[in-house]
């Protein structure tokens, strides 16, 4: 398979950029910062994205869905990034999506409200200040015909919404050990659980759970109990390249912008964009840019190929794309000069948009160590 | 649909089948020393299996596997060529001839060349008959090299060519040389014409350049009244610079492969850890270091999945024109990197110049080979410059 876009994908993504462009452009998240919307995204243009197909992308066809890939689901991910639109299109049909396929009942429950938009989800990992999912410690224990869920959570995006939440707990073993991990789906409003929601740099919204001996039947466990690294690796797996395809269209905003204002902007009587000093960072840019796009889709290829070489090439993916996102929103602001600074300015956005999503399931530093330690050093 | 993909899987299975029966033993480990790379020629000496690895591959005309075959080449579709490289690739296969004749002159040959040019040249680049050297680069024209200033002046049927060329790669052992030579002096790039001729012609001399990593891959080469028969003239008469840029690209994109690392080679992590040792839980025992490898090694992943996406759209005819400037750069760059990583890991051991145990310095002067890959074939900062103009579109000083 050659590593670019089929016609397919082409035709999807002639599709999806004018679409998120007119429906949700810079300044649909702009509007919801400045009204501090409660919801954090915009319901309507969730239920839109259901029309267009988007919400089931990665369901099967049996479930309702377009059976599609990451390649597909990156190509949103991507006019997402691009147009920092508030969408909970990752937590609930990549993540969630994920985490439900092959899940007997759990699937036929929450599938058909994802693909229809009316069900949003969140992903509960977290649990510190940095993303160790080893390091899982929400206890579960066993009661009644279920568990009891008691501990907490943090950076759940969506969380004080969700109507699901993908809990990682642990039923046996040590924080560190994979084994010993559960996947739990939740219900919102379960007794004992509460969610603070927190606004983030970025405008978006962020919370903290506090499980207090939340209690959840037997059927809510997703896989194995004591088993749930395998899909939790998945589910991983799927977020974190469609967290790169995200800062792939943040990226390529920022550039795309810089470069207008290169072209544009006038100083001692020429356009800035003929200085080589300029010309050499902004070429410089690109370069990391087009590198760690085709690492980006060369790991959605691979997890769609089920090849097992995607593990790697899921971290470098997501290393790949927190180191280029944050030099190409940080050159964005430096090149813009003082008018990048300014709140007025787009520009702005995205280098906060860019932060939280390097650290959002593990920041680059993380996926290296990932890295090193599968290469054995 | 599904045909092509089947026959594809048929073509890699007989593939892999063909390679495992043809490509002898010896040629499928790793390369070790200089001589381990076949570079063909007139006065090459081979071994026995790098003969009839060579030869085996040629008449399937699989050392240009994607050329036409009437020149020899073996006709593949982009998808077989790539198949062919992935499974000489998991069966460890050596190149079965390294030569500027494939990556360089060929691909401007089929472009620009004659039927005549092309049936003459093209088959003895397959078979590895004549070994090839590029005369671009002069004294007073690098970055700069359409200031070059060698004459050919018109003598009826031939030119007569004078003047120096400087950093010309194995000139000295090379049987022919893809030439650039001034044929207009009053205008800069559209008085350059480019020509080919045989180094045993009298008049071309050449002098090895000893450089910092004690080898001499470079010379100097001096013309001296060298008749050169018009009918070597590549392309129109003053229209050389075309041929030249699009050679050039295809040169950028050889040298931006330097990036992907030599996989004969020790990897960095097993250099560190040989060197430095492991910490009980099994990490190298220089967290610092680690960090810096394991950076790195995102960023090595990261081009190869780059390199892959680069060939296929190359095949596919999708590559912007200018991109081979944004390998070549990234590509040395990240090699340069690599191998200020690598002397580091080795630690005192990797500053030996010349023991035995160390393959002759061979880490040392690998480092400092390296410095010249972000300045041969255009430097990192004229790559740069291309890519702003022609790709990003910024505006000329």
């Amino acid at each position: 398979m050659p590593l670019f876009l089929n016609d397919d994908q082409a035709m999807l993504a002639d599709t999806a950029r004018p679409f998120m462009a007119e429906q949700a452009p810079v300044g649909h998240m702009r509007a919801l910062r400045d009204t501090a919307d409660p919801t954090g995204f915009s319901r309507d243009l969730w239920r839109q994205f259901a029309e267009m197909g988007f919400t089931g992308m990665l369901v099967e066809e049996a479930h309702g869905g377009l059976g599609l890939g990451q390649v597909e689901a990156g190509i949103v991910m991507e006019e997402i990034g691009r147009n920092l639109t508030p969408s909970p299109f990752l937590s609930t049909s990549v993540g969630a999506v994920t985490a439900l396929k092959g899940a007997a009942g759990l699937a036929e429950r929450w599938l058909p409200g994802i693909v229809a938009g009316e069900v949003v989800a969140a992903l509960a990992i977290d649990e510190a200040t940095h993303h160790r999912p080893l390091r899982t410690a929400l206890k579960a224990e066993r009661s009644g015909n279920g568990f009891r869920l008691t501990g907490d959570k943090r950076f759940v995006a969506h969380g004080h919404v969700a109507d699901l939440l993908i809990v990682a707990a642990r039923t046996a073993g040590a924080p560190g050990e994979a084994d010993g991990i559960t996947l739990f789906a939740v219900e919102k409003g379960a007794p004992g659980l509460t969610a603070t929601p927190e606004r983030l740099a970025d405008a978006s919204l962020a919370s903290r759970l506090a499980f207090d001996g939340v209690q959840v039947d037997a059927d809510a466990v997703i896989g194995e109990v004591d088993g749930g690294w395998a899909v939790l690796s998945r589910v991983l797996a799927a977020v974190r390249t469609g967290a790169a395809a995200e800062m792939g269209g943040v990226s390529a905003a920022a550039l795309a912008m810089t470069m207008d204002y290169l072209k544009s902007r006038k100083q001692f009587g020429v356009h800035i964009g003929s200085f080589q000093a300029l010309q050499h960072r902004a070429a410089h840019l690109y370069s990391e840019m087009e590198v760690t796009r085709s690492a980006v889709l060369k790991a959605q290829q691979l997890l769609d190929a089920g090849d097992p070489a995607a593990e790697r090439a899921t971290l470098v993916a997501k290393a790949m794309a927190g180191l280029t996102t944050t030099l190409a929103v940080q050159e964005g602001v430096q090149m813009h000069g003082g008018i990048g600074m300014t709140d007025a300015y787009d520009i702005g956005f995205y280098i906060k948009r860019g932060r939280v999503l390097a650290e959002m399931f593990g920041d680059a530093d993380f996926h290296a160590d990932q890295l090193a330690r599968l290469s054995g050093y | 649909m599904n045909a092509p993909v089947d026959s594809l899987e048929t073509f890699r299975a007989e593939t892999r089948a063909w390679l495992e029966a043809n490509c002898p033993p010896e040629m499928r480990r790793p390369l070790r020393k200089e001589a381990d790379v076949v570079w063909g020629g007139r006065r090459a000496q081979l071994s026995e299996p790098q003969r009839q690895w060579l030869d085996r591959m040629a008449e399937r005309g699989w050392t240009t596997p994607d050329w036409p075959r009437e020149y020899g080449g073996g006709g593949l579709t982009p998808q077989q060529a790539k198949a062919l490289r992935e499974e000489m690739a998991g069966l460890g296969c050596r190149s079965p001839l390294n030569s500027f004749g494939i990556s360089m002159l060929g691909p401007a040959l089929l472009k620009y060349g004659t039927e005549a040019q092309k049936q003459e040249h093209l088959p003895k680049i397959v078979r590895g008959e004549i070994r090839w050297c590029q005369g671009y680069s002069e004294p007073g024209a690098g970055s700069d090299l359409a200031g070059l200033q060698t004459s050919a002046e018109d003598a009826g049927d031939h030119f007569v060519v004078n003047g120096q060329k400087v950093w010309t790669s194995y000139a000295d052992k090379a049987d022919w040389i893809f030439c650039l030579v001034r044929t207009d002096k009053s205008v800069k790039q559209g008085g350059i014409s480019f020509v080919l001729f045989d180094m045993d012609s009298a008049g071309v001399s050449t002098k090895p350049i000893l450089l910092i990593s004690g080898s001499s891959p470079f010379c100097e080469t001096f013309f001296d009244d060298v008749k050169v028969p018009k009918a070597n003239l590549i392309g129109e008469l003053n229209h050389g610079w075309d041929v030249a840029k699009y050679l050039l690209g295809h040169e950028r994109e050889m040298i931006s492969g330097m990036g992907l690392g030599n996989s004969g080679h020790k990897s960095l992590p097993e250099i560190a850890l040989g060197a430095i040792g492991a910490e009980a839980d099994g990490r190298l025992d220089d967290p610092v270091l680690r960090a810096r490898i394991a950076l790195f090694e995102v960023r090595a992943m990261a081009f190869q999945a780059m390199s892959e996406r680069f060939m296929d759209e190359l095949k596919a005819r999708r590559a912007h024109p200018a991109q081979p400037s944004m390998m070549k750069y990234y590509g040395t760059e990240l090699n340069k990197a690599r191998h200020e990583l690598i002397m580091a890991a080795g630690g005192s051991d990797a500053l030996a110049w010349d023991s035995e145990a160390s393959g002759g310095g061979a880490l040392a002067r690998g480092w400092l080979r390296t410095k010249g890959n972000s300045i041969e074939g255009g430097t990192s900062e004229v790559q740069l410059n291309i890519v702003a103009k022609r790709i990003l579109e910024l505006p000329g000083a």
